[in-house]
C-alpha cells in the first residue's frame, strides 16, 4: 500500500486524478472531508507560483567558459544558455518539437527549402525586437570557412539563408532534410541580437527567460528574470544562481545542507542513501544518453564483422546496467537510437549475453581465441574503467582475452578516442535519428568514430533525410537500426538515465524533457517553488 | 644594517632568477601535456577543421619559443596578457581569485599562529604531562590525515549533522565581512588543523632545547617563575626557528590549498590553476604559477630576514 506522502507527491506531479487520489486516501483510513482538503492543498502546490531564488549546483563548468554560444560544451554553460537564450524551435516535456521564436515553419515538397515565420514583437533583453536579420546573423555566426564553432557540422548543410521582410527567414539546404527544424533547437544556435549583420556573441544578451547578471566562469552565474519575457506561463523564479561544483560529494553535501536547491549528476553509488532524506527528492529521466565502445573498423581485427559480432555477444548487458549504473538505465542494443527517439524500432530483437554465439562467430572468423586491447578512462564516462574490467570477465567465457589499458583522463578525447583501435566512449545522443546517424555513423561524418562505411546504410540515410512521409521514414530508420546493430562497429551496452536531486519544494510539470539533463536543461524556465 | 640590506638585495636578485627558471619549466611542462587548448575546449565534438581554425585564431600554430618570448615580453611590461580561452584580462581574472585565496590564508593564519604558539609554549611548560601528550596526539593525528578527509569529517559534523556552518564556501564580493568569515570558517579550520601541528611542535622543541642552556639555569637559580623564564628569557631566543616554520606554513596556506578549495568549492587561485591546466590555457597557468612561486620566494626571504634580525649572529657564519 502506498503511503500518504507518495500519494500526495504523485498527485502533485499530475500522475493521479482527483478520483484516484480520494480513493487512495480513503483506503488509508482518512475521511472524505480530510482527503478533499488534502487534495486541494496538493493541487494548489502543483499550480506554478512565482518567486524565490533558484540555486543549482552543476558538475560541469570551467574557468575557460565564455558566453559565446559557439564554444558551449559543458552542462554548466549549457544550462545558462537554455536559461538566457531562445531558439527558433523548442523540444517540450513530451519530446515534441514546438515553436519558440518561430511561430510556424513549412518545407518545400523535397524538404530542401524551409521557410520560418517569426513570432511578432518578441523582445531581446536589451529591448531590441527579434527580427529576421537577427536570425540570419545568429546562424551565420557558426558558418563559413574560418568558423571555430562547435556547431559548424550542424549548419554545414545550409547552402543559403535569406530574409523575406521583417518576420520571414528562408533556409536553402544543400539536400533535403525533414528534421531541419529539430536541428534549429541545437543549444549552440541561440538567436542573438545583431547589428549590421553581425551578432555580439559574448554579451550574453538573448531573448530567453533570464538575464545574465554576473558571469564568473568556473565559479557561478547569477540570473535575473527578464521582465519582458514573452512566455506568460514560464519563468517563475525571481532570480537564479548556477554554481559550478565539480566534486560530487561537495555537490551532494551542498544539497543536503540546503546550500543549493537542485543538483545534477547524483553519485549512483550513494544515491540510495540520498533518497532516505525526507526533505529531498531524487528523480531521473531516460533519454538518448548512451555509453558506447567504438572499434575502428578500418583496423584489424575489427575489419571483420564476425569479430565485431563476437564482441557484441560477449558482454552481459544486464550485469553492466546493474553494476555500473546501479539500475539507473536500460540495456543497449548496439545502435544509438534511444526509446525516446521518434522512430525507435520496438520490434528489433534485443541482443543478449551469449558466449556460445560469440565462440561461433570467432570460428566463422577463423580464430579459436582472441586477444585484444581495450583503452579505458573515466573521462569517457563515470565507471568506464570498471565497465571495461567487467567486460573482460564476461568475454573470458567466450575465449576472448580483453586486455584493459588504463589511459589518463587528461587528453582522452584528443589522444585515445578515434586514435586507439578500441576504446570506451559516451554520447549524449541526439533527438532525431538522422542527427545521430549523420553525426557519428555516416561515412563522411567528422565524428564517425568507428570509421565505418556501409553503402546500404549511407543510401538509406540520404533517402530518409529528405523523406517527409513518416511511415516510410519509420521503415527506413528501422532498417538502419538493424544494420548498425548487426554490421556496425560499435558495442552499445547501455543507455544511462539522467539522475538528479532537488529539495522537496521544487516542482515541475508532469513530463520532463529527456533530451538533456534537468528537464532538457530548461529547468530555470520551466520549474517553480511551491 | 647595510649588511642586511645587501643580503636582501642579493636574495631578491636570486628570487627573480628562480622565477625566470620556474616560468621556463612551467611553459615546457604544459607544452609536454597531450592536446592543446583548441582540442580541450572543443572536447569530443571537435571537427579537425574547426580545431585548425581555432589554433590559428589563438596563435597556437606559432612555434613554441615565439609564444614564450611573446609572453615574457608582456610580463616585463607588466602585462599578463589575456586568457586564451575566453579573452578575459588575466590580471582581472586573477585579482579576484587571489584576493579570495589570501583572505582564506589570512583567516587560517589568524586562527592557527596564535593557537600554535600558545599550545607550543604550554606544551614546553608542562613537558611530558598529560596535557603535553594529549595535544601532541591530537595535532599529529590531524596533520596525518589527508586534507580532504579532515575536510569531510568537519563537513559531516559541523555542516550536515549540526548545521552550524555552510558545507560549501560560496563567497562573492557583495558579502559583508562577517558573512564572509562565516562562510570561510570551515575551510579555514581545515587548514588550521593541517598546519598547526608543525608550528606547535617546532615551538615546543626550540623552547625545550633552550631550557637546558646555562643562562636558563641561572634564571632558575634566581628563583624566577617557570612561565616568566619561558616567555621572557627563552622565547625571544627561540624565535628564529619558529619564525621560519611559521612563514613556510603561511606560504603553504597560499599555494597548497588546492584540495581544500575543491572540497569547499572555494573560488581561489588553486582552482583557477587546476582548471587552466586541464584546459591547457598556458598564459593563465603561467601567471598563477608565477604568483605561487613569487609568494614562496618572498616569504622565504622574509623568513630569512626576520631570523637574522632576531638572531644577528646568523649574519656572520663561521
Amino acid at each position: 500500500m502506498k503511503s500518504i506522502q507518495e500519494l500526495e507527491s504523485a498527485l502533485a506531479r499530475g500522475q493521479l486524478t482527483r478520483r484516484q487520489f480520494l480513493a487512495g486516501t480513503t483506503a488509508l483510513g482518512f475521511s472524505t472531508a480530510v482527503a478533499t482538503t488534502m487534495f486541494e492543498r496538493t493541487v494548489q502546490a502543483a499550480t506554478p507560483k512565482k518567486g524565490g531564488v533558484m540555486r543549482v549546483g552543476i558538475g560541469g563548468g570551467s574557468t575557460t567558459d565564455s558566453l559565446d554560444p559557439a564554444t558551449w560544451e559543458n552542462q554548466w554553460i549549457q544550462l545558462i544558455g537554455w536559461s538566457s537564450q531562445n531558439y527558433l524551435t523548442e523540444v517540450n516535456g513530451k519530446g515534441e518539437l514546438v515553436p519558440e521564436l518561430a511561430e510556424s515553419w513549412e518545407a518545400s515538397p523535397d524538404a530542401v527549402t524551409w521557410t520560418f515565420k517569426l513570432r511578432d514583437g518578441v523582445e531581446f533583453q536589451n529591448g531590441k525586437t527579434v527580427d529576421a536579420d537577427d536570425v540570419v546573423a545568429s546562424i551565420n555566426h557558426h558558418r563559413g570557412e574560418d568558423s571555430t564553432s562547435a556547431a559548424k557540422g550542424i549548419v554545414d548543410p545550409i547552402e543559403n539563408i535569406e530574409t523575406d521582410g521583417k518576420n520571414v527567414v528562408i533556409f536553402a539546404l544543400k539536400g533535403g532534410s525533414a528534421d531541419f527544424p529539430f536541428l534549429m533547437n541545437d543549444y549552440h544556435l541561440a538567436i542573438l541580437p545583431s547589428k549590421d549583420g553581425k551578432v555580439d556573441a559574448t554579451s550574453g544578451i538573448g531573448a530567453g527567460a533570464y538575464i545574465v547578471e554576473d558571469f564568473d566562469p568556473g565559479v557561478r552565474c547569477e540570473l535575473k528574470r527578464h521582465p519582458n519575457f514573452w512566455k506568460s506561463d514560464r519563468a517563475f523564479f525571481d532570480a537564479g544562481e548556477v554554481i559550478t561544483i565539480g566534486d560530487v560529494a561537495a555537490r551532494t553535501n551542498a544539497l543536503s545542507t540546503g546550500e543549493i536547491d537542485v543538483m545534477d549528476r547524483c553519485d549512483l553509488k550513494t544515491v540510495h542513501l540520498l533518497k532516505r532524506k525526507s526533505d529531498l527528492r531524487v528523480e531521473e529521466t531516460s533519454g538518448t544518453q548512451h555509453y558506447s565502445i567504438p572499434m575502428r573498423t578500418d583496423t584489424p581485427p575489427f575489419d571483420n564483422n564476425d569479430i565485431r559480432l563476437a564482441l557484441k555477444y560477449a558482454i552481459d548487458r544486464d550485469a553492466v546496467v546493474q553494476t555500473i549504473l546501479r539500475g539507473h538505465g536500460t540495456v543497449g542494443n548496439d545502435h544509438p537510437i534511444g526509446r525516446s527517439n521518434p522512430y525507435f524500432d520496438t520490434g528489433l530483437a534485443q541482443r543478449t549475453y551469449d558466449p556460445d554465439k560469440a565462440k561461433f562467430h570467432l570460428k566463422q572468423a577463423g580464430v579459436e581465441t582472441l586477444q585484444i586491447d581495450l583503452s579505458a578512462a573515466d573521462a569517457a564516462f563515470g565507471g568506464a574503467v570498471d565497465a571495461a574490467i567487467l567486460y573482460k570477465e564476461h568475454a573470458a567465457k567466450a575465449g576472448i582475452d580483453i586486455n584493459v589499458i588504463r589511459e589518463p583522463n587528461d587528453g582522452y578525447w584528443s589522444d585515445v578516442w578515434m586514435k586507439k583501435p578500441w576504446c570506451m566512449c559516451y554520447w549524449g545522443g541526439r533527438p532525431t535519428e538522422d542527427w545521430m546517424f549523420s553525426t557519428a555513423y555516416a561515412e563522411d561524418a567528422g565524428w564517425n568514430d568507428t570509421f565505418w562505411k556501409n553503402d546500404r546504410f549511407n543510401k538509406l540515410l540520404k533517402q530518409a533525410r529528405a523523406e517527409l512521409d513518416t511511415n516510410l521514414r519509420a521503415d527506413m530508420y528501422g532498417e538502419m537500426q538493424l544494420i548498425v546493430r548487426d554490421e556496425g562497429g560499435v558495442v552499445i551496452p547501455m543507455f544511462a538515465n539522467y539522475v538528479f536531486a532537488m529539495a522537496d519544494k521544487v516542482q515541475h510539470e508532469e513530463h520532463m524533457s529527456a533530451m538533456w539533463d534537468l528537464d532538457g536543461l530548461r529547468m530555470m524556465e520551466r520549474w517553480w517553488f511551491d | 644594517m647595510s649588511k642586511i640590506l645587501t643580503m636582501v638585495a642579493q636574495r631578491l636578485a636570486l628570487g627573480l632568477l628562480t622565477l625566470f627558471v620556474v616560468s621556463l619549466i612551467i611553459f615546457l611542462g604544459v607544452e609536454l601535456l597531450p592536446g592543446d587548448l583548441a582540442e580541450a575546449i572543443l572536447g569530443q565534438s571537435a571537427l579537425p577543421e574547426t580545431v585548425a581554425a581555432f589554433r590559428k585564431e589563438l596563435k597556437l600554430d606559432l612555434p613554441m619559443h615565439e609564444r614564450y618570448l611573446d609572453w615574457l615580453g608582456g610580463i616585463l611590461q607588466g602585462d599578463l596578457g589575456r586568457s586564451l580561452s575566453n579573452q578575459r584580462e588575466i590580471t582581472e581574472l586573477i585579482s579576484g581569485r587571489l584576493a579570495n585565496t589570501v583572505f582564506l590564508a589570512v583567516m587560517a593564519a589568524v586562527i592557527s599562529v596564535p593557537l600554535a604558539l600558545t599550545l607550543g609554549v604550554l606544551a614546553a611548560l608542562y613537558r611530558n604531562s598529560l596535557f603535553d601528550r594529549g595535544i601532541n596526539i591530537v595535532a599529529l593525528s590531524s596533520v596525518s590525515f589527508p586534507e580532504f578527509f579532515v575536510a569531510y569529517i568537519l563537513i559531516l559534523f559541523l555542516a550536515v549533522e549540526w548545521g552550524l556552518f555552510p558545507s560549501i564556501s560560496n563567497v562573492n564580493f557583495d558579502l559583508g565581512f562577517w558573512e564572509r568569515v562565516y562562510r570561510v570558517f570551515l575551510p579555514a579550520l581545515t587548514l588550521t588543523l593541517v598546519v598547526v601541528a608543525q608550528m606547535m611542535r617546532m615551538t615546543r622543541a626550540a623552547l625545550i632545547n633552550l631550557l637546558a642552556s646555562p643562562y636558563i639555569e641561572m634564571a632558575n637559580l634566581k628563583g624566577l617563575s617557570r612561565s616568566r623564564i619561558i616567555v621572557r628569557h627563552a622565547l625571544p631566543n627561540a624565535l628564529s626557528p619558529i619564525i621560519t616554520v611559521i612563514v613556510l606554513n603561511l606560504a603553504y596556506l597560499v599555494v597548497g590549498v588546492v584540495v581544500v578549495e575543491v572540497v569547499f568549492v572555494y573560488p581561489g587561485l588553486g582552482q583557477l590553476l587546476v582548471d587552466s591546466v586541464s584546459r591547457r590555457d598556458i598564459p593563465v597557468v603561467q601567471a598563477c604559477s608565477m604568483i605561487f612561486a613569487a609568494t614562496y620566494v618572498l616569504l622565504n626571504l622574509t623568513a630569512d630576514v626576520l631570523a637574522i634580525v632576531t638572531n644577528p649572529r646568523l649574519l656572520h657564519p663561521r
